[in-house]
């Protein structure tokens, strides 16, 4: 599964107000199984990056495609994971898992025996009749991960998916990401605002600037992928480089408007 | 089966409440068009009977319009709300016909269907129809957009975002309107069934009033309000079975 930005070029239209550009001639490839973050400040175009890899929209200009072919509307193997879960508070944690697999019209039987597995996964087995409601943040956000993994797809997009959550449960969510990543093989593109949490999951990080948006840096990041790398000296100095990427990027940004 | 008790024991304790304030009310104004509950609920247990016809009668008509009503006015108040451009070309018509007071229109509908049951039932069908239009309308409108994303992107089409989001997600609205819904409609059909025709609680109630028997004035009343509770308590309780959700992670 290859991901492929071409220039790509999106503008907002509003009605009696200028158009916003939100992204401006976007190249980015994503190689099978990589996993890359991507980080920026606020309105810099990074959720819809995300959206038009989800196929939820299209580019004003440029192209998207997946292994070389263009990106039209939702696809069979895509998932993505909103910043508030996307849960649907009127299912159940069971139904909620299997809405990916009802939707894709899998048979009752084996729809039934891979919501078990994903919830399994995650750990939410035993809480099947419990409604969104009465879940704790983090475990809202497994079950949004358990529904991607029932689906068993190839490309994992998640926008800021653990913002919602305190710091001690985003670092334990973000260790199950990372096991996850490592088990399924899945190709993963996270969004996210947080330097740690870039460097931590991603083998590459996008560091994007603010509106008008384009990459001003991408770092290669080869030592991630491990448990331990947190403690690391290399993960402090790749955050440190990642940091100067972003301030260097809004300082640009601000020069640009004066 | 505690729950089921404790719901049986606040029942009974509205009823020995409403016949208190009866039995009060009427000591106080001290006339026989408002007699006590002593003396009504043994005519009412004598009228029960005869009450019957026309206690089914005022059901089928209320019944057939709730039904009916819905049937129309809720798909079509959730499309309004959730299609733009159809809503700005119907917004504006609902909403010089909704303030109207549809019982304006009685007398044209006796005209055209005669003085039976049907221009009853059509009256309160219109009443009930406006009214959850204009309530859906608003409930799709506010449904939040990242749910709807969220179905979208998981190769939802229209037809699973209508069957997962639009319809359990507006299910509440749709019960709350439709028990407004039931006390306007009970207050219709004793308007058109006390203005025309000879059948129906109202015509009942009416009938009992010119004859000044009051004590049977009030058996029908009487008869009127249980229609009505029950009708509210079927609500009631399809809206706890179908809306379970909503009380989840809710600490009493």
């Amino acid at each position: 599964m290859n991901l492929k930005f071409d220039g790509v070029t999106v503008d907002y239209h509003s009605e009696g107000e200028d158009s916003l550009r939100a992204l401006d001639g976007l190249d980015l490839a994503v190689a099978s199984g990589e996993a890359v973050s991507i980080i920026g400040p606020s309105g810099c175009g990074k959720s819809t990056l995300l959206r038009l890899a989800a196929g939820l929209m299209k580019p004003s200009s440029g192209v998207v495609t997946i292994d070389g072919s263009v990106v039209e509307g939702p696809r069979q193997g895509t998932a993505l994971i909103l910043q508030d879960f996307g849960l649907l508070p009127w299912k159940t944690v069971h139904d909620n898992a299997e809405l990916g697999l009802k939707i894709r019209k899998i048979p009752v039987k084996e729809r039934s025996e891979r919501t078990h597995a994903a919830l399994q996964t995650v750990g939410l087995a035993g809480f099947e009749n419990r409604f969104p409601a009465e879940l704790s943040g983090g475990m809202q956000q497994r079950l949004a991960l358990a529904r991607a993994i029932a689906m068993d797809v190839d490309l994992l997009l998640m926008d800021e998916p653990l913002s919602a959550l305190d710091a001690l449960l985003r670092e334990e969510l973000q260790d199950t990401l990372l096991d996850l990543w490592r088990q399924e093989g899945h190709t993963q593109i996270l969004v996210t605002h947080s330097i740690e949490e870039a460097v931590y999951l991603g083998q590459r990080i996008v560091v994007m600037a603010p509106p008008p948006s384009r990459v001003v840096a991408v770092i290669d990041n080869p030592d991630a992928g491990s448990r331990e790398y947190r403690l690391d000296n290399r993960f402090f100095e790749r955050c440190k480089e990642v940091r100067r990427a972003l301030d260097e990027g809004v300082c640009k940004a601000k020069e640009a408007q004066l | 089966m505690n729950r089921v008790l404790k719901e049986v024991l606040c029942y009974a304790f509205a009823v020995c409440f409403v016949l208190l304030a009866w039995e009060l009310g009427s000591l106080a104004l001290d006339t026989p068009a408002f007699p006590t509950p002593q003396d009504t609920i043994p005519v009412f247990c004598a009228y029960a009977e005869s009450l019957v016809p026309d206690f089914m009668i005022s059901l089928h008509r209320v019944g057939c319009s709730l039904v009916i009503g819905t049937l129309l006015g809720l798909p079509l108040g959730l499309f309004l709300g959730r299609s733009r451009r159809v809503d700005a070309l119907f917004a504006p018509v609902l909403y010089i016909l909704y303030p109207l007071p549809k019982i304006v229109i009685l007398p044209i509908l006796l005209v055209l269907l005669g003085l039976g049951g049907t221009p009853k039932i059509a009256l309160i069908t219109l009443t009930i129809f406006f009214q959850v239009v204009m309530v859906m309308r608003d409930a799709a409108r506010s449904i939040p957009e990242e749910t709807v994303t969220s179905v979208r992107s998981l190769g939802g089409s229209r037809l699973d975002v209508w069957r997962h989001v639009v319809i359990p997600s507006t299910l509440p609205e749709l019960f709350t309107t439709l028990r407004v819904s039931v006390a306007i409609a009970i207050a219709v059909l004793f308007f058109s069934e006390s203005i025309a025709g000879s059948t129906g609680l109202g015509y009942f109630i009416m009938n009992s009033w010119a004859m000044v028997n009051y004590p049977r004035m009030f058996a029908g009343i009487i008869a009127l309000a249980i229609l009505g509770v029950g009708i509210y308590l079927v609500f009631d309780v399809c809206e706890r079975r179908l809306t379970r959700w909503r009380r989840a992670g809710r600490r009493d």
